[in-house]
């Protein structure tokens, strides 16, 4: 017979979550969070007077803003606006053509070398951990303003996030597919674009329109340092005080980095 | 190996068959999972390897056409040691092997003819496969495959919106796709109910037979191996412990292969 009572004489068995180990742990972790915030707040060295007038000056600021001057528009924004739209196309799609080869370095599952992973996990760091803005400074230098250097700026800087998602997406593939590709006598490349590719598309899509929407939005400061559109036309309104002009930027921004998440949060939901 | 029937092929037929000789395999060196295995395939009818989940059954099917490479033994099929081969020998001699899986493996996201056109991978190429400009007897034989498996309805469908059964369906026919010499099949039935599972093995003796092409088929289910099998072999602990027709194959052998007792009634 089955029964679910311990025998009387029994001691009562006991369970925590944590072991001892793990307690010393977290609460190590607690301290050393708050330390972090004390530090933090002390060395950034708030000035309470400006704290103080910082809801008047903001106020000050949108009311300057206001009325937006939309003469402006057609006259410079117009144009900036298109610039910033194809700079951030363009480095999207230079970043998938230099990105590409990089992910299949790096995937695990494709390239057994050491050597040529890790040359592609440095070049995936290396670009990535410089911003987009420190890009363009060094592209401004070599081709001087404009927007070739923000483009060659905004895909510099993709490389290293879309290679990482890239080659993440290709070490999801189910390895069945690819056995039954590779016991048919398939070549490695036909594996690849019979097996690979078409598990990998929907991934590669998606973080393609993902960047694209990322790259709008930081293509359109990067003119701030001489990389063209948007941003140059707002550092134009800025340093001339045109207030009622950098108004108007600004929502430009606002609108088609709106328009830019609608649009690619739905083709992504239908790629899914 | 022990007293049951022997087998021994014909002399004329041996150059056709399949010899793998002292096959040992070893993810772990010193934990051999086929120790020094040897079997002889004649080139006809149905191989049924049965035995215990994690016996080497698997791994014994998966180093015929090196989808896993074995740590040393031979394995001479059509007069070559394909435990030798690399590179394009490789895939040349791989092209003439057609293999079935358990979890039917298809390109889900692509279409059921094109699955079926898989099979024509080692032999188009690459740039024809690409662009999707298959040479047209290919195209042809794949409907006709669809059709003798069953499924010519459903050719444009993608491989994802596919039952089971049918997936594996498809399974079959690119393997067939191939024109194969030899047929593998690992655990073909093990993810499908019983009565497909019955149907499914039937298309494979059938379609097999009518091209004669053998087939070595891994399969727990001793009742299917039993119906549609010509010859079976027991593996227990990576070692054959039965070879003979399915006549033979007594309760008392069961229990050698499988070990315990009591589960036969």
């Amino acid at each position: 017979m089955i029964t679910t009572a311990a025998p009387a004489d029994a001691p009562l068995r006991h369970w925590q979550r944590f072991t001892v180990r793990q307690r010393i742990m977290r609460s190590g972790f607690y301290i050393g969070a708050l330390i972090a915030l004390v530090w933090s707040l002390r060395s950034i060295e708030i000035i309470p007077e400006f704290l103080y007038d910082a809801p008047q000056q903001t106020v000050d600021l949108f009311a300057r803003m206001w009325p937006i001057d939309w003469a402006w528009y057609p006259k410079v924004v117009h144009g900036a606006l298109i610039e910033t739209l194809h700079t951030a196309t363009l480095g999207t799609i230079l970043a998938v053509a230099m990105a590409s080869p990089v992910a299949l370095m790096v995937a695990r599952n494709i390239t057994r070398s050491v050597i040529l992973s890790s040359i592609g996990r440095f070049i995936l760091v290396a670009t990535r951990s410089v911003h987009a803005m420190i890009w363009a400074l060094f592209f401004v230098a070599v081709f001087g303003p404009g927007t070739l250097a923000g483009t060659m700026a905004i895909a510099m800087h993709s490389i290293g996030f879309m290679g990482k998602f890239l080659s993440e997406a290709i070490e999801e593939a189910k390895p069945g597919p690819i056995d039954a590709l590779i016991a048919t006598g398939a070549s490695p490349l036909a594996v690849l674009l019979k097996g690979y590719w078409p598990q990998v598309k929907p991934a590669f899509l998606s973080i393609s329109m993902f960047r694209w929407d990322i790259n709008v939005r930081e293509s359109a400061v990067l003119g701030l340092v001489g990389g063209g559109g948007l941003g140059m036309a707002l550092d134009t309104a800025l340093s001339n005080l045109y207030w009622d002009e950098a108004g108007l930027v600004l929502l430009v921004i606002f609108i088609v980095v709106m328009i830019a998440e609608v649009v690619t949060a739905w083709a992504r939901a239908r790629i899914i | 190996m022990d007293a049951s029937i022997p087998f021994r092929p014909a002399a004329a037929e041996l150059d056709r068959a399949l010899v793998i000789r002292n096959l040992r395999k070893e993810y772990r060196a010193g934990q051999p999972v086929l120790k020094d295995v040897s079997l002889t395939v004649e080139a006809r009818g149905m191989t049924a390897i049965i035995g215990p989940s994690g016996t080497g059954k698997s791994t014994l099917i998966r180093c015929i056409n090196r989808l896993i490479d074995p740590t040393s033994g031979e394995i001479i099929f059509r007069g070559q040691d394909l435990a030798r081969l690399h590179g394009r020998e490789l895939r040349i001699a791989r092209r003439r092997m057609g293999m079935v899986f358990q979890e039917y493996n298809l390109v889900e996201r692509l279409s059921v003819i094109e699955n079926v056109l898989c099979g024509r991978l080692g032999y188009v190429p690459v740039w024809r496969a690409w662009l999707r400009r298959f040479p047209a007897q290919d195209i042809d034989r794949a409907f006709h495959l669809l059709d003798a498996v069953g499924l010519g309805e459903l050719a444009t469908h993608r491989a994802d919106q596919l039952s089971g059964g049918q997936r594996q369906r498809v399974g079959i026919a690119r393997a067939l796709m191939q024109e194969p010499d030899l047929l593998l099949a690992d655990e073909p039935t093990s993810s499908l109910d019983p009565k497909t599972s019955a149907e499914i093995m039937e298309l494979i003796a059938r379609r097999a037979g009518e091209r004669d092409i053998p087939v070595i088929v891994n399969i727990h289910n001793v009742e299917l191996a039993r119906r549609f099998a010509d010859r079976i072999v027991g593996m227990s602990r990576g070692e054959i412990v039965f070879d003979g027709p399915p006549r033979a194959l007594e309760d008392a052998r069961l229990l050698q292969i499988y070990g315990g007792e009591g589960w036969l009634e």
